[in-house]
């Protein structure tokens, strides 16, 4: 039995190490070491409520508009109010361009150099400027640096990387991928151009507010988001999803490998001013049955994390002193737990659940895929099918976005006013990109006396639980093939269909029962 | 390498920096770019961060980030933009420390945990898992050039940030130059940092030298003026009209922008090419390009807001910004 160490895993956001098991040549065990601990959320208490939306940003740069809008969920919920019309479509219209941004950005230019070739440009002839500068490059770096390759001047970023019979063959498919890759880089950046247009800046929006967002609505602004929207379907359309098919023709294993079936949605873009309708529904799959969530069956372990406090509590009563050297911890991450079952969350887990909850739009996209390679819903369940369901996903976003916009009442007020109370408690659940975000709060003399956050990478990424159950992606880990332990690219395949963000996972604050205890829902 | 006069000063910032570089040291720029024909090598580390200033980076235009990574540096080593996984990527690492080369420079994003190593560790050399300070600590001492980029690596930022129970930090985060003492770091900070800042700073080191820096270590060029001297709504404070809440007309001033306090040009270079800014949003400015971000004393981000008594607020117009970085405690 071998035992490998892959530390770090790049390509995905923040500190993140795994550690396999492998025997005969699949992985037996696995490990979900997250590596970075920032004690954020007790710097949040004692500050001013409203602080709390700018600062729950920073946790992560990827996704921090989710982090802003559960964070103004709560403060709204705390303050007792609701946003105006206006603000609920701004800010869906926000977070739907960070959705773009960040699965256009996790499909190719995180995930896509585990299975395409670089090297394939040498072999590029075609006209296209972008790419002969690319391949310029490339040329360069393997003339200049012939007879002198070392580590640290050859071809960076994208070499060192690892070797071996991984990566597509087909010359034009690998092309292909990497025009998508530089095109995908300005598409991303158009994505953060939409935030920014209603935000005022991107990544981490200044512009999101309890009760809304602060940018008034204007006629450019609503032309130049639909413009964006158009161009943004197209190449969803036309690239993201057949690259995203390549990948899958030609790693048509991936569909049995990284498998995992317990799902978890809180549900994503309030249709309605009550929020009880969702374009994305809400719910909890486990063994493909559908269920209807509860939060009071959310509870974190720590047996195996590095904090010395209580263990299986509600987030609501949480504790979280950190303890470096614990014996037999390995993570900085807890291990939430729903019902006592480990849960999925992210795109795959908002799709599977939309899916059983008769969405038409998302059933339509999952049949016509699943038609293509003649599979089962089940086969979804996998590597492949978590890329397949972001650009679904991006699909569906952007059909709905443009009505969104029709919505909006041009130079009217983007939010609702508030008075803060000098005490209260308030929850906002909401989705980022990688899962099911939540955000609570108890205020106390108009500061901020506990903030708590449970966020996607925690749910999938944590470690075993107190029972010594493994978390979603040490689970999927088992039964990976490994050709080549010196070079397990298998396994990070796996780890990186689940987009983890290990800034976002590792947060904590310590819960004080005394202050408030967190009423849910 | 090829960079025109021109692309040289529209990577720095179009006009901004025609102010900034005499036409005499421009003449000295061709020189400097033959040397530089090699691109420079460059390892990125992310200790304590969240990614937002490589996110960031993403965003640069005129030239693009492809540009940039294939004709101007190196990126031997980013963790999120890297093909290599596990000891692919820390072999970059490690033969920068073991053959003790001194041809890269060293950006750093994200604050450094002193406390305690494992609070942040980064792969492992020698059967050692090393923590980002060890990696920085090594990796510093040999580099050509340190760049702290964000607020996070320059001052220590929100995971820097004081508990307001007294506790004290939970994990020691500090920035670059503290735990570099005796080197000079050069400060890009911002909370993300706008890409032209990142990529112009950089440049600007390997092709001219250390460019002209402010008592914190940050460039001038970027960081010389308040951002109240640059702001689209300087009009209204001048005639004293004031918004009563976010997005409201008027100067963002009683809503709690820290724009007299705070130094950049985000009002005139805006965000993503001029799609929007900060005060140009309605939201205001949050002071987080300033060492004292997100504490200011005691003051926080969006005090005036929540403040109880208005006339106070009204009193405090222009309060010198010293208080809060001596902690002083400011009226409201």
């Amino acid at each position: 039995m071998a035992k490998i160490l892959i530390d770090p895993i790049t390509r995905i956001e923040g500190h993140l190490s795994i550690e396999i098991d492998v025997e005969n040549g699949k992985v037996v065990d696995a490990k979900s070491i997250g590596d970075m601990f920032r004690g954020f959320e007790k710097i949040f208490r004692g500050r001013n409520p409203l602080d709390a939306n700018q600062l729950s940003q920073r946790i992560c740069g990827v996704c921090p508009i989710s982090h802003g809008v559960a964070s103004s969920k709560c403060l709204e919920d705390a303050f007792g109010i609701k946003p105006n019309n206006n603000g609920r479509v701004l800010r869906n219209l926000m977070l739907a361009a960070n959705y773009l941004q960040s699965h256009i950005l996790h499909f190719y230019h995180l995930a896509a150099l585990d299975y395409v070739d670089i090297t394939a440009l040498l072999k590029y002839k075609g006209g296209d400027s972008k790419i002969n500068r690319l391949k310029a490059w490339v040329e360069n770096e393997v003339n200049t640096k012939k007879g002198r390759i070392d580590a640290i001047t050859a071809g960076g970023p994208f070499l060192p990387r690892y070797e071996g019979d991984f990566y597509i063959k087909d010359v034009d498919t690998n092309i292909d991928a990497i025009a998508g890759y530089v095109k995908a880089l300005e598409m991303r950046m158009r994505a953060h151009k939409m935030v920014a247009s209603i935000g005022g800046r991107a990544p981490h929006a200044i512009g999101l507010v309890p009760g809304g967002v602060t940018q008034v609505p204007t006629r450019s602004m609503i032309r130049e988001y639909k413009k964006h929207i158009g161009d943004m379907l197209d190449f969803v359309n036309d690239v993201y999803m057949n690259h995203v098919i390549a990948v899958a023709k030609a790693f048509e294993d991936y569909f049995k490998i990284g498998k995992y079936s317990n799902f978890l949605a809180y549900g994503l873009f309030e249709q309605d001013a009550e929020e009880k309708k969702y374009l994305l529904q809400r719910g909890v799959v486990s063994e493909s049955k559908l269920t209807a969530f509860d939060p009071e069956k959310v509870r974190e372990q720590v047996r195996y994390s590095r904090y010395s406090s209580g263990s299986n509590l509600h987030p609501y009563e949480g504790q979280t002193d950190p303890q470096p050297g614990k014996g037999g911890a390995y993570t900085w991450l807890k291990a939430p737990r729903y019902d006592g079952k480990p849960m999925e969350v992210g795109p795959l887990a908002r799709v599977v659940v939309s899916y059983l909850s008769e969405n038409a739009a998302v059933k339509k996209e999952v049949d016509t895929l699943l038609g293509k390679f003649n599979a089962e819903l089940s086969a979804v369940f996998s590597t492949l099918g978590r890329h397949a369901a972001r650009a679904i996903e991006c699909k569906i976003i952007l059909q709905e976005a443009r009505g969104w916009l029709d919505e909006l009442e041009v130079n009217g007020k983007p939010r609702s006013t508030f008075d803060m109370p000098e005490n209260g408690e308030g929850m906002g659940l909401t989705e980022a990109p990688r899962g099911a975000l939540g955000h609570w709060i108890v205020m106390k003399d108009r500061k901020i006396a506990n903030y708590q956050c449970v966020v996607p990478t925690t749910w999938f990424c944590g470690p075993r639980d107190d029972n010594g159950v493994r978390g979603p992606v040490e689970q999927a880990l088992i039964g990976t093939p490994i050709s080549d332990p010196k070079n397990p690219i298998e396994a990070a395949r796996v780890v990186r269909s689940f987009d983890p963000c290990i800034a976002c996972a590792v947060h904590v604050v310590e819960g004080d029962r005394e202050i408030g205890t967190f009423r849910v829902c | 390498m090829s960079l025109s006069r021109r692309d040289f000063l529209k990577i720095m910032g179009g006009t901004t920096a025609a102010f900034a570089f005499p036409s005499l040291v421009l003449q000295g720029c061709k020189k400097a770019l033959e040397k530089a024909a090699e691109r420079t090598q460059v390892i990125w580390i992310q200790a304590q961060s969240c990614s937002g200033c490589s996110v960031s980076l993403l965003n640069k235009m005129d030239p693009d980030i492809v540009s940039v990574i294939t004709e101007y540096i190196s990126l031997n080593y980013h963790q999120t933009v890297m093909a290599g996984t596990g000891h692919t990527a820390i072999s970059v690492l490690e033969e920068a420390v073991k053959k003790n080369r001194k041809d890269f420079v060293l950006i750093v994003e994200g604050s450094i945990p002193t406390k305690d190593d494992t609070y942040c560790t980064i792969g492992e050399m020698d059967g050692r898992i090393i923590g980002a300070r060890e990696w920085i600590e090594r990796l510093g001492e040999n580099a050509k050039a340190l760049v702290a980029v964000g607020t996070c690596a320059t001052f220590g930022g929100i995971p820097g940030g004081e508990p307001r129970d007294g506790s004290g930090n939970p994990t020691g985060a500090v920035g670059l130059a503290q735990i570099m003492k005796g080197k000079t770091v050069l400060n890009v900070p911002g909370c993300p940092p706008h890409p032209d800042w990142m990529v112009g700073t950089l440049l600007h080191v390997l092709l001219k030298g250390m460019p002209k820096l402010d008592e914190y270590n940050r460039p001038l060029m970027y960081y010389g003026t308040t951002v109240h001297e640059k702001c689209e709504r300087l009009s209204y404070y001048k005639s004293g009209i004031f918004a009563k809440h976010w997005g409201d007309e008027g100067c963002l001033y009683e809503v709690g922008c820290l724009g007299m306090d705070s130094c950049c040009d985000i009002p005139s270079r805006k965000w993503l090419g001029g799609v929007n800014s900060c005060t140009g949003c309605g939201a205001g400015c949050i002071g987080c390009t300033e060492d004292v971000f997100p504490d200011f004393g005691r003051r926080g981000v969006f005090k005036h807001l929540t403040a109880k008594n208005e006339k106070l607020i009204r009193q405090e117009h222009r309060a010198p910004f010293f208080n809060y970085r001596n902690g002083g405690v400011v009226h409201g």
